[in-house]
C-alpha cells in the first residue's frame, strides 16, 4: 500500500490542486489564493518523501495486481536496490523545486519578464496552479517509471513524463524569440520543448518496437519473468543486438549521450527554475536507469560486446561536454553541457562490468541530481534577480551576496568532485571500477581528464561571476539569500556532505537484495566478449525471488 | 591515541565552522581567540604522539568506514609513525607561529575577512593533517585536494582586486590557475591510485607496501612494470603540489595571496607534501626503481628556478622561486632515494622559508604592500628585528656553516657526491645560486640607502605579534638543525626516522668533498650577492644581459602554456565543437530532418484535401493501372 500510495500520491494532490485552483479562480486575494496552492503542493511533496523513506528502512518494496491479462500485462511495481535512491532523489528533490519556484512562476510574454526582486511578490504570478499541478504530475511518473516491473507499465510512466514537462517548459519557460530555417520566428520555449518531446519521442519508437518483439519472444511483459527468460533461455544472437541498440537508442537520448544531446542545452535554458532542476536531477537518470534496468540484464552478451563502443561514446561526451560547457556564455547553458560530461561518467561506470563502476554509476546518479539539481536552483536565484543568465553580466557578487557564494562554491566543488563531497565517491568509483576491467583503463584514463576539464569550466565561471570589482551597476543592488532560499539550499549542502563523508550506507543499501552484485559478477563481462555464457548455468537475477522482498500488499 | 585524534582534528574543524559561519558577527579578537586557540589545541595534539610513537609501534587508529564498495573498503584511519609525527609536529609547529603572526598582518581586514581568514586557515591545517595523518593513499588525496581548495581560497582571498599596476596576474586568477594546475597533478595521483587498486586491490599503505614485493613484473605498457606507471603518475601529482617543472607555474602566481599565507601554504607545509608522499611510498619507489626520473625532474627544478630567482624584482617573487628550487632538492633528494635527508631538508626549510617570507611580510606591512625591491633599501635601520631574523634565515638558506639549511643541505649533497656525481654538480651550483639571490636581495632591501624615499621615510618595525614568531622561527632557522639533525646525522630526527626508512641512515664524516665544496661555493654566493648588489641605483639593477633578460621573462613559460594549450583549447571548444559540432552539424541535421518531416508533411498533405473529385480520380487512376498491369 505504502508503494501505491507514495507514487500516486503526488497525482491525487495534482488533481486536487487542480481542482482548488479552478474553484478559487475568482477569489478576490489571488496571492493568498497562490499562495495556498503553494503551501498545499509543498505538503503533498513532503509527505511523498516522508513517505518514501519507508523504502529506505525496509530495503524495497513491491506490489503487483492483475491489470491487463489478455496482453499479459500486470500492475507489477517494485523498488529495490537499484531504483531506491532514484525514488527517494526524486521526493527529496520535488519539494525543493516547489520552494526554489515560489515567486517565479509566470508566463512571460514576448518580451523580458518584468524584473522584480526576489523577495518580493511577482506582480505577474500567473498560472500557479496549473504549474504546481503539472509538476505532481510529474513527480508520479518519475516515480512509476522507476517503480515499474512490467513492461507496458514502464512505457506509460515513460511517456507521461513528457507530457507535464512539455507544459512547463512550453508555458512557464523563458522569453525570447528564435528565427528558424522553415517556421520563421518561433518561441525560443516552444523550440526547445518540442525538440526535447520530439527527441525523446523518436527514442521511445525504437523502445516500443522492442517491447512489442520482446513480448512476441517470451509472451509476457512482466519484467521479473522476462529477466529469468533473458537468464536462462536468453534472446537469440541477433535479435538481442538490435533489441539493445533499439533500448539503448531510447536511454541514450535521455541521458543525453554524445551526439543526441542537443535537445538538453536548449531544453534546460528554456525551462523555469523548477523544470531544470527535475530535468537535471531526475529526468535524465531515467536514460540512465533504463540501461540499468533492462539493457544491461535482458541483453547481457550484447551489452557486453558493445561495452567497448558505449564507453568510446561517453568517453566522448564526458571530454566533449566539458570542453563545450567552458565557452558557453550563459550560465545554465553552461551547466547543461557539463551535465552531457557528468552522465557520460554515469554510462561509463554501468558498462565498467564491475560492481564498483556500477555502484559508483548509481551513486553518481544521485549526485548529479543534487549538484546540479542546486546549480540550476542556484542560477534560477541569480535570474530571479537580474532577469539574465549571462556570465559577462555579473563579476564581483559575492561581496554583495556572501551567502549565496558560499552555497555556489560549494556546490560547484561538490560538482568538480572534491573529495569530502558527495561528487568524489561516485566519480572515483566509476573511474576506479572501469580502470579494473581489463582492457577498459585507458578509458578509465581518458574519463580522468574530464576530472581537470570540470575545474577549469566551473572555476572559470565561479571567477567571472563571483569574483572582481563589480562592474556592471545592477550588481550593486543585488540581495542575499532569504530565508526561503537558504531554506531550499539547506538540504542539498546537507545531503552533498552527508553522502561525501559516509556514502557506505548508501552503496550498502544499492546491493542489500544483490541488484547490482548479480548483474556484475567478476569477470562476466569479460568473459562474455570472448565467449557467450552458458545460459543454464548463469543463475538468474534474484529479482525473480520476491519472496526475499518486503511484499506490502 | 583518542586524545590525540580528538585535539588534532576537533578544534581545527570547529574552529573553521565557527569563524566560518558565524565569524562575521564575531569582534575580531573572538576569531582570533578562535583561530589561534584551535591550532595550539593541534600542537598540543601532535606533542602527545612523541611518546606514543617513541614507545614503539602505535597501531593505525580508524575512525569509521568510508568506502566500500566492489571489494574496495577505504577506511577513515591514521597512522601514527615517526613519519606522521614529524609532519604534524612541522605543520602544527610552524602553523600556530604563522597564525599567531597572521593576527597582527590581517588586522586592516573587517570582522568578516579576518573571520574568514582565520576559518580558512584552520581548514587548512585539518586538511593537511589529513594529508600527512592518512594510513591509505586515498586518505592522502583527501588532504591532498583538501589543502588545494585552501590553497585556492587563500589566494583568491582578496578576490575582488583586479590586476595591479605591474603584476602579471592578480588574486582571482592566480587562485584558479593553482587549483587547475594542481588538477593536472592529481590526475596522475588518480590514475596512480587506479593502478594500485587493480594490481593490490587496496590503498591501505601497509596493505600495499606489504604485498609490493610480489607486484607482478609484466609490463603494463612501453616495457615498464604497473609499479613502475603507479609511481610515475602518482609522481605527477607531486610534481603539481611540490611545483616542479612542468607545472610550477602556478606558485609564483600564488604569491597573490596574503603573505601569511605565501609562507605557511607555499612554502613551509603544503607545498611539501609532494615530498611527503614520495617518502610515504618508498618502498614502492624502491622497488620500482622510478626514482631515477624524480631525482632529475627535481634537480633541474632546483637550477631553472634558481635562475630565475635571480632576475626577479618581486620580493615575494624570488622568494616564491627560492621554494620553487629548494622543492626541486628535496625532490631531487627523496629521487635518490635520500628519504630521510629529504624529510630534513623538508623540515628546515620551514623554519628558514616561513621566516623568510613573514619577514618579507613584515616589511610589505611597513611599505603599504608595494613589492618591488627596486624602490627598497636601506630598512636595516627602520626594522631592526625585521632586518636580524631576515639575515639568520637568508644565512641559513645559504647553507651557512652550523645553521639549519647547512646541516640538510649537506646531507643530500653527500648523499649525491656518493650515488650521482650530475646531481651531486648541478645541486652544488644551484646551493652557489641560492646564496648569491638571497644576498642580492638582502642587499638590496635592506642594506645601502634608500631608492624611493617617499615610499621608506615611515617604514617602522611590526608590533610585537609580528616580531615574536619571527623571532622564534630565527632561533629554528639558526638552531634547528645542530639540535634535530645533529653533527653527522646524530640527531633525534634521524634517529625517529630510522624504523620508517630501514637502512638508509649513514652517518658521514664530517669534514668530507662534498659538504667543503657545497659551502665553500654557498659562501662565494654569499659574498657575491652581497657585494654585487649593495648600493646599487635602481636603474644599474634594471640594466640585464640577454641571459639575465630571458630569467627575467621566466623563460616565457607562462606565454609558451597559453599560446600552446589554453587559446588552442578555447579555440576548439568555441569554434570547432560548439559552433560547428554541436551547433551546425548536431542541430542542422535535427532542424533539417525537422524541415524535411514539415515537407513530406505538405506533399502528402495534397492526397487529403478531402475533394470527392480527386480520390475518385487516384480511384480511377489506380483501377486503370491494375488493369493495365494485369493485361501485360
Amino acid at each position: 500500500m505504502i508503494l501505491v500510495s507514495t507514487i500516486f500520491l503526488p497525482l491525487l494532490g495534482a488533481a486536487a490542486l487542480g481542482i482548488a485552483a479552478v474553484a478559487t479562480a475568482k477569489a478576490p486575494d489571488q496571492r493568498l489564493r497562490n499562495e495556498g496552492l503553494k503551501i498545499g503542493a509543498l505538503i503533498v511533496s513532503l509527505i511523498t518523501f516522508g513517505l518514501s523513506l519507508h523504502f529506505v528502512f525496509n530495503g524495497g518494496a513491491a506490489v503487483q495486481h492483475e491489470w491487463l491479462p489478455s496482453i499479459g500485462s500486470s500492475f507489477h511495481l517494485r523498488i529495490d536496490g537499484i531504483s531506491l535512491w532514484l525514488v527517494v532523489l526524486t521526493t527529496f528533490l520535488t519539494p525543493i523545486c516547489i520552494l526554489a519556484s515560489w515567486r517565479n512562476i509566470s508566463i512571460p510574454d514576448s518580451g523580458q519578464r518584468d524584473a522584480y526582486p526576489s523577495d518580493e511578490y511577482p506582480q505577474k504570478e500567473k498560472g500557479a496552479g496549473g504549474f504546481l499541478a503539472l509538476l505532481l504530475v510529474l513527480e508520479t511518473a518519475m516515480l512509476g517509471t522507476f517503480a515499474a516491473f512490467d513492461l507496458v507499465l514502464f512505457f506509460i510512466f515513460w511517456e507521461m513524463t513528457l507530457i507535464p514537462m512539455y507544459f512547463i517548459i512550453g508555458i512557464w519557460g523563458s522569453p525570447g524569440w528564435r528565427q528558424t530555417f522553415l517556421f520563421g520566428q518561433v518561441s525560443e520555449r516552444v523550440y526547445a520543448t518540442l525538440k526535447f518531446v520530439l527527441y525523446t519521442m523518436a527514442g521511445s519508437a525504437l523502445m516500443f518496437a522492442g517491447i512489442l518483439y520482446i513480448r512476441m519472444q517470451t509472451g509476457t511483459f512482466d519484467l521479473t519473468a522476462i529477466m529469468e527468460y533473458a537468464a536462462n533461455t536468453g534472446f537469440g544472437g541477433s535479435a538481442q543486438v538490435w533489441l539493445f541498440w533499439a533500448f539503448f537508442a531510447a536511454f541514450a537520448i535521455k541521458v543525453p549521450l554524445f551526439p543526441v544531446h542537443t535537445w538538453l542545452p536548449d531544453a534546460h535554458t528554456q525551462a523555469p527554475t523548477a523544470g531544470s532542476m527535475i530535468l537535471a536531477g531526475v529526468l535524465l537518470k531515467m536514460g540512465a536507469y533504463g540501461i540499468l534496468r533492462f539493457c544491461l540484464p535482458l541483453f547481457p552478451e550484447a551489452a557486453a560486446a558493445n561495452a567497448d563502443i558505449v564507453s568510446l561514446i561517453a568517453v566522448i561526451g564526458i571530454l566533449y561536454g566539458a570542453l563545450v560547457a567552458m565557452v558557453q556564455p550563459d550560465m545554465k547553458r553552461l551547466v547543461a553541457y557539463s551535465s552531457v560530461s557528468h552522465l557520460g561518467f554515469v554510462v561509463l561506470g554501468l558498462f565498467a562490468g564491475s560492481e564498483m563502476g556500477t555502484k559508483g554509476a548509481v551513486l553518481q546518479m544521485v549526485n548529479h541530481g543534487i549538484a546540479t539539481g542546486a546549480l540550476f536552483m542556484l542560477v534560477g536565484m541569480l535570474y530571479d534577480r537580474r532577469h539574465t543568465r549571462q556570465i559577462k553580466e555579473f563579476g564581483g557578487i559575492a561581496k554583495k551576496m556572501p551567502a549565496y557564494t558560499a552555497v555556489f562554491l560549494i556546490i560547484t566543488f561538490a560538482s568538480i568532485g572534491l573529495p569530502g563531497t558527495n561528487g568524489f565517491v561516485g566519480e572515483f568509483l566509476i573511474l576506479a571500477g572501469s580502470f579494473m576491467t581489463e582492457g577498459r583503463e585507458v578509458y578509465a584514463i581518458v574519463a580522468a581528464l574530464g576530472v581537470i576539464l570540470a575545474a577549469v569550466y566551473m572555476l572559470w565561471m565561479v571567477q567571472r561571476v563571483f569574483f572582481g570589482p563589480i562592474k556592471v551597476k545592477a550588481n550593486e543592488a543585488l540581495k542575499d539569500l532569504n530565508a526561503r532560499e537558504m531554506i531550499a539550499a539547506l538540504p542539498l549542502i546537507a545531503a552533498v556532505f552527508w553522502i561525501g563523508i559516509s556514502p557506505t550506507p548508501f552503496l550498502d543499501k544499492m546491493d542489500a537484495d544483490g541488484s547490482i552484485s548479480n548483474l556484475t559478477k567478476p569477470g562476466t563481462a569479460k568473459t562474455a566478449m570472448v565467449e557467450p555464457p552458458p545460459p543454464m548455468e548463469q543463475p538468474a537475477p534474484q529479482l525473480s525471488t520476491p519472496s526475499e522482498m518486503d511484499e506490502d500488499h | 591515541m583518542n586524545l590525540t585524534m580528538i585535539l588534532l582534528f576537533l578544534p581545527l574543524l570547529l574552529g573553521a565552522l565557527l569563524n566560518g559561519i558565524a565569524g562575521a558577527k564575531f569582534k575580531k579578537s573572538v576569531s582570533a581567540l578562535i583561530g589561534v586557540g584551535a591550532i595550539a589545541a593541534a600542537f598540543a595534539g601532535a606533542l602527545t604522539m612523541i611518546p606514543a610513537v617513541n614507545a614503539g609501534n602505535v597501531n593505525d587508529q580508524a575512525v569509521w568506514i568510508w568506502i566500500s564498495a566492489g571489494g574496495l573498503t577505504v577506511e577513515a584511519a591514521f597512522k601514527f609513525d615517526s613519519l606522521s609525527m614529524i609532519m604534524a609536529l612541522i605543520v602544527t609547529g610552524v602553523s600556530l607561529l604563522i597564525h599567531i603572526y597572521a593576527v597582527g598582518y590581517m588586522n586592516h581586514e573587517d570582522e568578516r575577512g579576518f573571520s574568514r581568514f582565520f576559518a580558512y586557515l584552520n581548514l587548512f591545517v585539518f586538511s593537511m593533517l589529513i594529508l600527512v595523518m592518512g594510513n591509505s593513499f586515498l586518505l592522502m588525496f583527501v588532504g591532498w585536494e583538501g589543502v588545494g581548495l585552501c590553497s585556492y581560497l587563500l589566494i583568491g582571498f582578496w578576490y575582488d582586486r583586479e590586476r595591479k599596476e605591474g603584476d602579471s596576474t592578480w588574486p582571482a586568477e592566480a587562485a584558479k590557475k593553482a587549483f587547475i594546475v594542481n588538477r593536472i597533478g592529481d590526475f596522475g595521483f588518480l590514475i596512480g591510485m587506479f593502478i594500485l587498486i587493480a594490481t593490490f586491490g587496496s590503498l591501505n599503505f601497509d596493505a600495499v607496501f606489504n604485498a609490493a614485493e610480489g607486484a607482478p613484473d609484466a609490463p603494463l605498457f612501453l616495457g615498464q612494470t604497473p609499479l613502475w606507471w603507479a609511481c610515475i603518475a602518482m609522481f605527477l601529482g607531486a610534481v603539481g603540489k611540490s611545483a616542479q617543472i612542468p607545472l610550477y607555474v602556478w606558485l609564483p602566481d600564488a604569491m597573490q595571496g596574503p603573505t601569511p599565507v605565501s609562507a605557511l601554504i607555499h612554502a613551509a607545509t603544503m607545498v611539501t607534501a609532494g615530498v611527503y608522499m614520495v617518502a610515504r611510498s618508498h618502498v614502492l619507489f624502491d622497488l620500482s626503481g622510478a626514482g631515477g626520473i624524480v631525482a632529475w625532474v627535481g634537480i633541474a627544478t632546483a637550477l631553472f628556478a634558481a635562475t630565475m630567482a635571480v632576475a626577479s624584482f618581486d620580493f615575494k617573487g624570488v622568494l616564491a622561486y627560492s621554494t620553487i628550487s629548494q622543492l626541486g632538492y628535496m625532490i631531487a633528494a627523496v629521487g635518490m632515494g635520500a628519504y630521510a635527508a629529504g624529510m630534513a631538508h623538508l623540515m628546515t626549510h620551514a623554519f628558514f622559508k616561513a621566516l623568510l617570507f613573514l619577514a618579507a611580510g613584515s616589511v610589505l606591512h611597513a611599505l603599504h604592500d608595494v613589492g618591488d625591491i627596486r624602490r627598497m633599501g636601506g630598512l636595516r635601520g627602520k626594522m631592526r628585528i625585521t632586518f636580524v631574523t631576515f639575515l639568520a634565515a637568508a644565512l641559513a638558506i645559504s647553507g651557512f656553516p652550523l645553521l639549519s639549511g647547512f646541516f640538510s643541505k649537506d646531507a643530500i649533497l653527500v648523499y649525491a657526491y656518493e650515488h650521482n656525481m650530475a646531481i651531486f654538480a648541478i645541486g652544488a651550483l644551484t646551493a652557489g645560486l641560492t646564496a648569491f639571490y638571497m644576498f642580492r636581495l638582502f642587499s638590496i632591501v635592506f642594506m645601502g640607502e634608500s631608492r624611493d624615499k617617499d615610499l621608506t621615510e615611515h617604514a617602522h618595525e611590526s608590533p610585537p605579534v609580528m616580531t615574536i614568531p619571527l623571532i622564534v622561527l630565527a632561533a629554528l632557522s639558526v638552531g634547528g638543525g645542530y639540535v634535530f639533525l645533529g653533527v653527522g646525522e646524530s640527531g633525534p630526527f634521524y634517529h625517529a626516522l630510522e624504523n620508517v626508512f630501514h637502512g638508509e641512515h649513514h652517518a658521514a664524516s664530517f669534514f668530507n668533498p662534498a659538504m667543503l665544496i657545497g659551502t665553500a661555493l654557498g659562501l662565494v654566493g654569499i659574498a657575491a650577492g652581497h657585494f654585487m648588489y649593495k648600493g646599487k641605483s635602481a636603474e644599474d639593477l634594471q640594466r640585464a644581459n640577454p641571459i639575465v633578460q630571458l630569467w627575467r621573462n621566466k623563460y616565457w613559460v607562462d606565454e609558451l602554456y597559453d599560446r600552446a594549450v589554453v587559446r588552442p583549447l578555447k579555440w576548439l571548444s568555441r569554434s570547432a565543437l560548439w559552433r560547428v559540432i554541436d551547433k551546425g552539424l548536431i542541430d542542422g541535421a535535427v532542424n533539417v530532418s525537422g524541415a524535411l518531416m514539415n515537407a513530406v508533411g505538405s506533399i502528402l498533405r495534397f492526397t487529403q484535401n478531402g475533394m470527392i473529385q480527386t480520390y475518385a480520380a487516384v480511384i480511377f487512376a489506380g483501377a486503370v493501372l491494375l488493369v493495365l498491369l494485369r493485361l501485360f
